[in-house]
């Protein structure tokens, strides 16, 4: 049974998707995408668990070998991110009912339900594939299920938001399958072990940059890289709470991960690194990432756009991190793509209760919104103090290794960007804790609260918050708080997962 | 410049009028026309690839030696199940944006909804 384990976290996911659509039951679609994720993430721990000691499980489907048939590969470098995307799909599970219970058509939520399926079977299929046409496929899976997961929003601007993303997501998807095709062109194999094999012999030959320049921009895309970032502000601000609390957390990560197997365990840190100087350019485009992510945080009039142009920055510390190709770096990398996909969900999730009982995000609706709704307001500081990485929060742990990877390689200049970011990072949660606090209770919470006290009006889930949703987000921001205080356990797999890119690459 | 591979100058020439319509047009409609351009060309940049000189249609039968790659096909197949996918899901969030906007301009479509946006602000 556990030898089957690499593909059932793909297949459970899968197979659950078709059922949600057929039995058109809200309950249970909800209970199937709950059990997905439950099922996903039991595969995942022991999954981790059978490759902590530096074992990487090779897994072929259908029982054709490699590099003939199609394979699965576990190892250090992506249990951290199944166990990620599996965690945060169990608590977005929760998180979702009531979520989209209020948000949604009641008719379109088994269908919701099974893009959801969809998309943590996309996710990761990415992360446990070792194919790279397989990757390809995973990832228009997992796209072209959050394109329909973002047009499900409540405002009709979700539409056009999702219209771009799939244009624009749909552009990366083919650069990247351009990419694998001309690697498949000079070295006839599509396996990423076998064409790590192989490549080295021909370092050099232009077809090859060209590939590892196309699956760079096409990923680069997914990534949300500055300046490719523009589908990425819309898409998240617009989908339902739930939905975005499910991609701000994952899907960019995953595309991280899938761009560091790419660059390390395929085309090699040598000729993506050495010749093609992918280091230097990712540098650049981290700095410029984080200060106009950040900067563009500070000058936004809606909650949910204002977390969205902050992953903005945030991914720029990531790219920072891994594009010093040096262990402590990637280590500092995977630690922050944990650490801000837990903070991140927590924010986008404390941003869905705000929309449940106020029914508006925007920055001047929550005027006061601190004195009646205290709990989500201490979630939404917890949360943006680790955003600004302040200690004792899960964003100083990885903003500090990432500061020590900087100085070990005297990227001093980096480092100042990243202190800039930072302060900005200050000024935008700031300006959410002077808002909710500070001013006077705005018209819609004065009128929330008198629908709350007088109980006669619409629905109840305006009077107390779901506690469902509630438990979700808080245990979002009490893991960011547990790993900002004993980071052991992701600093140890950030720790396994640099190691083992650096040693199986080349 | 050989041109002995002229259909590899073709197909990037497909490439780029599929790339430049996505960028250059308003129009949702012609957007998506634009993407499947660009789409099928790699489709066939890759069937190219699998082209042998003098190959046959690889399927197996007498009096014939030489075989196309047939690997490329397959994985095209693949692709094109994943174009045909993304196109039928863009096609329907056209429809749904012709019904909430009245409208395939990307430019009116952005207009309409900055009026909305200051409507409900005033």
């Amino acid at each position: 049974m556990t030898a089957q384990l690499p593909a059932l976290q793909v297949i459970i996911p899968l197979l659950c998707a078709p059922f949600c659509v057929l039995l058109r039951s809200r309950t249970i679609a909800w209970l199937l995408f709950l059990a997905a994720a439950a099922g996903s993430l039991a595969c995942a721990v022991v999954l981790a668990e059978q490759v902590s000691d530096g074992e990487v499980l090779s897994y072929s489907m259908g029982g054709w070998r490699a590099p003939y048939g199609i394979e699965y590969v576990i190892s250090g470098f992506n249990t951290p991110v199944l166990l990620l995307v599996s965690t945060i799909a169990v608590i977005v599970a929760v998180y979702s009912r009531r979520s989209l219970a209020a948000e949604v058509d009641s008719k379109r939520i088994p269908l919701l339900y099974a893009c959801f399926c969809l998309n943590l079977a996309g996710l990761l299929g990415i992360v446990a594939t070792g194919d790279a046409f397989n990757a390809f496929v995973f990832l228009e899976i997992a796209s072209l299920s959050s394109y329909a997961l973002i047009a499900m929003g409540r405002r009709r601007r979700a539409l056009l938001a999702a219209f771009q993303y799939l244009v624009v997501g749909s552009i990366g998807a083919i650069f990247i399958l351009i990419g694998i095709g001309l690697a498949y062109g000079v070295t006839g194999t599509l396996n990423m072990a076998d064409l790590a094999q192989r490549l080295p012999e021909i370092y050099g030959n232009r077809a090859l940059s060209a590939s590892v320049i196309f699956v760079f921009v096409g990923l680069a895309i997914k990534m949300a890289v500055f300046p490719l970032h523009s589908w990425l502000p819309d898409a998240y601000a617009e989908a339902p709470s739930a939905v975005s609390t499910f991609l701000a957390a994952t899907s960019t990560k995953v595309a991280i991960y899938i761009f560091l197997r790419f660059a390390f365990t395929v085309f090699g840190a040598t000729l993506v690194f050495g010749t093609l100087t992918l280091d230097r350019i990712g540098l650049l485009l981290a700095c410029l990432a984080m200060v106009i992510g950040s900067g563009a945080a500070c000058f936004q009039s809606d909650l949910k756009y204002l977390l969205a142009w902050s992953s903005v920055a945030q991914i720029g510390y990531i790219v920072a991190g891994f594009s010093l190709v040096t262990a402590s770096g990637l280590e500092a990398a995977y630690l922050h793509v944990i650490n801000h996909a837990v903070i991140k969900a927590a924010l986008f999730g404390a941003a869905g209760l705000l929309l449940l009982r106020l029914g508006s995000v925007r920055l001047t609706d929550l005027a006061g919104f601190g004195r009646t709704m205290p709990w989500t307001f201490a979630a939404i500081v917890l949360a943006g103090l680790g955003l600004v990485g302040i200690p004792l929060t899960a964003g100083f742990v990885s903003k500090w290794a990432l500061a020590m990877a900087l100085i070990e390689d005297g990227q001093g200049l980096v480092l100042a960007v990243m202190l800039v970011s930072s302060l900005l990072a200050l000024v935008y949660v700031g300006r959410v804790v002077e808002i909710g606090w500070f001013r006077e209770p705005s018209p819609v919470i004065a009128a929330s609260a008198v629908t709350a006290t007088s109980a006669t009006s619409r629905s109840s889930t305006a009077e107390r918050l779901p506690r469902s949703m509630t438990v979700a987000t808080w245990t979002l921001v009490l893991l960011s708080l547990y790993f900002g205080i004993d980071a052991t356990l992701p600093a140890t797999l950030a720790e396994s997962a640099a190691t083992a890119l650096l040693g199986s690459g080349g | 410049m050989s041109w002995s591979h002229y259909a590899y100058y073709l197909i990037v020439a497909l490439m780029m009028i599929g790339l430049y319509t996505v960028i250059s047009h308003g129009n949702l409609l012609k957007k998506l026309i634009g993407l499947n351009l660009f789409q099928v060309s790699v489709f066939m940049l890759y069937i190219g690839l699998g082209a042998v000189e003098e190959g046959s249609a690889p399927i197996i039968k007498d009096g014939v030696e030489t075989y196309s790659h047939p690997l490329p096909h397959v994985l095209i197949l693949t692709a094109i199940v994943v174009g045909i996918a993304t196109t039928a899901l863009g096609l329907a969030l056209v429809v749904r944006i012709f019904e909430a906007y009245g409208t395939l301009e990307e430019d009116e479509v952005i207009t309409r909804d900055a009026a909305e946006h200051d409507g409900v602000a005033a």
